[in-house]
């Protein structure tokens, strides 16, 4: 139902002052994260080459789990802190193809095309939980996480090896029975979609580095323009934006050749192609899914259940499709993350997975009730970029990096702790708002 | 023998949690009727509509009684959908609307025109894409329709409410295998010319063959337009009548089953030199009702009284004054200047408003009616608090005691304090909103419309009370209303609006004539 009591208030013009005041408030989290992460970047007396190094290898592995939230957010279902199991699901079928000896890029599809029947059927059994929790699917996806955590246990340690036969020396602990508790995928999983930046066996000629890819990207672009406004009868894009868009192009070209020429460090930054191909064409399909009527539907019933049900919205349906599509985005997620990261913990490199993501999200901007594309990744790039300085800023500031490892897990529990506060406490304000008679 | 009739509802009842609020209906409709259902608030006449929606409330108590038959034939309609699929449109009472979508996407909404994409050939219907210039071009069409000329990609979030009212109307028209359209009050929140309209557009769809359901308070816009007429009370048919058998206090007397007085205005009454309200040069940005330089002296203790046509800036005043809507000139309470655009000051200066739309706003519809009457005075005022040392506790007794008070006074129809507010008809919610707003006991009280969407016999009962409040408390009362004959049976002095400023003020004896001249906007001319 609408309360449209609430409403006019936004529309008192507002002076510049309070436009800058509202704007500061509206950004706390993110502006909040920019100045830490520069902060740290210049405490830390951050090499600029190791940074950019870093940066480029954490968002590639980790942007596509992030943007696995953003769906059930636009169906209103809040945070979705059950990818925790889509993350579970990616892992087991790392470590069945693992044993099964397939390796590379062939070994990721098979995981891929595999595990996405799994993270559906899990999808679907969370998706119908949440049904019976509306309003509570939060906390309902953290308690699902620690529950599935025990299954996952039962079956990983208990009956691998036994009931379900996996013979296996390197993968089986000595007694024949679970899985050991970190599986390295060198030499087999290992880069198998971070092609070709990073393949084995690639040779340094053909592995695209930073500055070639953003000439070659930036080239790319600017031909697919003109493709666009010659071939397709486009529309023109206005002055101002094209003018910024030729000043950053030719900035970056210009910074790239540079770079080339000077040899600099920055040359030995790879890029994995098909990684970040991947992510952008999830991006692509977020936004072209925002304008289907399946996407329609979900936001419908993200802004009210009530009045999509009476429109004839078959709401629960829609909220599990949600729920679905988000698992299965983050079973894939999980999978190019552990593929880059070359090894990992089998009880514990999905736990963080819930936690850290979400932070990555609220940190970028977004909320409760509203995340985008751009919140997604801005938020990946500041929180890493903490990450990444956290370690020596603590060592220069305390003399120890020990501090700055907690001082980053604080944060990613801090800002969610305070988001999911704020949003009570906005919940409130509305209230409040609304019962001024 | 074949039956002419589209829709049959044959012996309906409905209990609420044990209470029976409908019993043995009987409603038969034809094509291209107009069928009106009058009734007091909490006569069950929204139960009824909803019951033939298939609303989730109906089917989560424990369903209904009796039988409902479309062209003939039985039907089990147990949802939305269901109905929808039999060709059964509704407006309901409350908004069915989504504020961050547009009037297109809410005239469409799950009606979407679809065309198709990459992926639909494989995944279905639900992964094509939205055809917006169709959708778009379709939601102008209904808006012509109803002839309102706003632009269609509009959120729908601030809209002024009789929009808001409109765009689902709008979706009703647009519906092209509408057969039955139930409107539940839908003129309640409209200003007259918009309800005008909106009869004149309803006409048009019957004569297309689509039979009709309209619910509404106006007796008179009964007679205009209906075909037929079903009275309802306390849950039982009391007749159904053809309009052209009988005439609105017929209807107001088998609807309450009393005779109704008209209330009459008392005596000119004098008041000393104090100035509760003064404003100079007040503009307001409202939407639909702006107002363009207003000049007001408001005595203390007066009841006054503003009119006017709709769209000419009567209702802005308020809110302008109560800073709902951005505005600017001065304003002086008491002699003191108010801050304007910021509704909590002018609360806190003593002002309190019932808005003109109340549909479902601000209420607390899981709380209970004593809460929700007592909590804005309990918030803003620190009332109804009891001291043990340090804590405040609420006093449970005292607000109990004044709910009681209140609900007899304004006729709350419910089971007592302690019921859920979304368990009350839509009438006596709006009876809870005024209470919540009388509890503040303020200075000066703002009420827009306050008789809208409540039954003839309360609507009394409701002006009376205002009367008491400010004859026995001396509170000053500046009440908008777009019914004369309201405002001029208790106010004071009535000022007439028109073209965003004051076309003049008159006493409520003045002759008819003089109203008519000023509303018509012929202005007094200042200095001639
Ligand atoms: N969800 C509910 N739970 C319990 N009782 C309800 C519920 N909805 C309505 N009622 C009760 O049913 C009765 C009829 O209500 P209904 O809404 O049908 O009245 P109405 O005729 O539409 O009145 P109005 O003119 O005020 O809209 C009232 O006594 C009301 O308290
Ligand atoms: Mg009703």
């Amino acid at each position: 139902m609408l309360t449209p009591n609430s409403i006019p208030e936004e529309k008192v013009k507002l002076s510049n002052k309070q436009i800058i005041i509202k704007f500061l408030t509206n950004n706390m989290v993110t502006i909040m994260f920019i100045v830490l992460g520069l902060a740290g970047f210049f405490i830390a007396g951050m090499n600029p080459f190791l940074f950019l190094f870093d940066i480029v290898a954490r968002m590639s592995r980790n942007s596509f789990l992030v943007l696995s939230l953003i769906i059930p957010v636009v169906a209103g279902m809040g945070l979705n802190f059950s990818i925790v199991l889509g993350a579970m699901a990616g892992q087991a079928l790392l470590i069945f193809v693992t044993h099964w000896g397939i390796t590379g890029l062939p070994g990721i599809l098979l995981c891929i095309v595999l595990v996405t029947p799994l993270s559906m059927f899990l999808g679907y059994l969370t998706g119908k939980l949440f049904n019976k929790a509306k309003g509570q699917e939060m906390i309902a996806g953290l308690i699902l996480a620690f529950f599935a955590q025990g299954i996952y246990e039962l079956i990983f340690l208990q009956l691998v090896g036994g009931i379900i036969p996996m013979e296996n020396r390197v993968l089986i602990m000595g007694q024949g029975i679970g899985v050991r508790t970190t599986v390295d995928l060198t030499d087999g999983l290992k880069y198998g979609l971070d092609w070709p930046g990073l393949s084995w066996g690639m040779p340094n000629l053909l592995r695209p580095t930073l500055p070639w890819t953003i000439i070659v990207g930036v080239i790319v672009l600017l031909v697919g323009y003109l493709a666009y406004i010659l071939f397709f009868k486009g529309k023109r894009a206005s002055m101002p934006k094209l003018i910024s868009a030729a000043a950053v192009g030719g900035f970056l070209v210009y910074w790239s050749v540079n770079q080339i020429q000077t040899a600099s460090m920055i040359n030995m930054v790879r890029i994995p192609l098909l990684t970040w191909f991947v992510i952008l064409a999830l991006c692509l399909f977020i936004v072209f899914f925002s304008k289907t009527k399946l996407g329609q539907d979900m936001r419908s019933v993200g802004q009210d259940r009530h009045v999509a049900a009476v429109s004839g919205i078959q709401v629960d349906r829609v909220r599990v499709i949600a729920i679905m599509m988000s698992m299965v985005m983050a079973s894939w997620g999980h999978i190019i993350f552990l593929q880059n990261m070359g090894a990992f913990s089998t009880y514990g490199s999905h736990e963080q997975i819930g936690l850290y993501s979400v932070a990555a999200l609220l940190i970028g901007g977004a909320t409760v009730t509203k995340a985008t594309i751009g919140q997604a990744l801005l938020g990946v790039f500041l929180f890493h970029t903490l990450f990444i300085v956290s370690p020596s800023a603590g060592r220069q500031l305390f003399g120890d990096a020990q501090v700055g490892e907690y001082f980053r897990v604080f944060v990613a529990y801090g800002v969610i702790g305070a988001t999911l506060a704020m949003h009570a406490w906005r919940k409130l304000l509305q209230r409040k708002g609304e019962l001024g008679v | 023998m074949g039956e002419p009739y589209l829709l049959q509802m044959k012996n309906i009842g409905k209990s609420y949690y044990g209470t029976q609020v409908l019993q043995d209906i009987n409603l038969s409709l034809k094509p291209g009727e107009i069928h009106a259902i009058v009734g007091e608030n909490g006569a069950g006449k929204s139960t009824l509509m909803n019951i033939l929606f298939g609303m989730e409330v109906i089917h989560s108590t424990g369903g209904y009684e009796g039988e409902i038959h479309v062209n003939g034939k039985k039907e089990e309609i147990d949802s939305p959908q269901k109905a929808m699929e039999m060709g059964i449109g509704m407006v309901h009472q409350e908004f069915m609307l989504l504020p961050n979508f547009t009037i297109t996407e809410n005239i469409k909404l799950n009606r979407e025109n679809l065309k198709p994409s990459f992926l639909s050939r494989v995944f279905g219907e639900k992964t094509k894409r939205l055809d917006f210039p169709t959708m778009n071009a379709d939601a102008r069409k209904a808006l012509n329709k109803l002839d309102i000329d706003i632009e269609e990609y509009v959120m729908v979030a601030g809209l002024p409410v009789g929009y808001m009212q409109l765009t689902e109307i709008a979706r009703e028209i647009d519906k092209t295998n509408v057969k039955v359209i139930v409107f539940d009050e839908p003129t309640a929140v409209l200003a007259e010319s918009e309800a005008e309209r909106l009869l004149e557009a309803m006409k048009i769809i019957a004569e297309e063959g689509i039979a009709i359901l309209f619910i509404t308070h106006r007796l008179d816009e009964v007679i205009a337009i209906s075909d037929n007429i079903t009275v309802l009370r306390d849950g039982k048919l009391v007749a159904t009548k053809k309009a052209e058998e009988t005439d609105a206090s017929q209807l107001a007397e088998l609807m309450v089953g009393r005779k109704i007085e008209k209330m009459v205005h008392g005596e000119e009454r004098d008041f000393k030199n104090e100035i509760a309200l003064k404003t100079q040069n007040l503009v307001v940005h409202m939407p639909g009702e702006k107002v363009k330089g207003v000049d007001l002296e408001i005595k203390k203790g007066e009841f006054f009284g503003i009119g006017g046509l709709a769209g000419q800036g009567k209702v802005g005043v308020a809110n302008g004054i109560m800073g709902l809507y951005p505005g600017t000139g001065q304003v002086w309470i008491n002699g003191k200047p108010l801050g304007l655009n910021s509704p909590s000051k002018s609360m806190a200066r003593g002002l309190a408003y019932v808005s003109e739309d109340r549909r479902g706003v601000g209420l607390l519809l899981d709380s209970s009616v004593e809460l929700n009457i007592v909590i804005t005075s309990l918030q803003n005022q620190d009332k109804f608090l009891k001291n043990y040392g340090l804590l405040r506790l609420m006093d449970n007794k005292g607000i109990h005691q004044h709910a009681l008070k209140m609900i007899k006074e304004l006729d709350i129809r419910c089971t007592g304090p302690t019921q859920l507010v979304k368990r009350l008809s839509g009438g006596n919610q709006q009876k809870v909103c005024i209470a919540r707003a009388l509890t503040m006991q303020p200075d000066i009280l703002f009420v827009s419309e306050p008789t809208r969407g409540i039954d003839v016999g309360a609507k009394r009962l409701v002006l009376e009370t205002l009367v008491r409040l400010n004859d026995e408390l001396g509170m000053t009362i500046i009440m908008t209303s777009s019914e004369l004959g309201e405002l001029r049976s208790v106010c004071d002095r009535i000022a007439i609006v028109s073209e965003g400023a004051i076309a003049g003020i008159l006493r409520p004896g003045d002759p008819d004539a003089d109203y008519g001249l000023l509303m018509g906007g012929k202005r007094k001319r200042r200095g001639a």
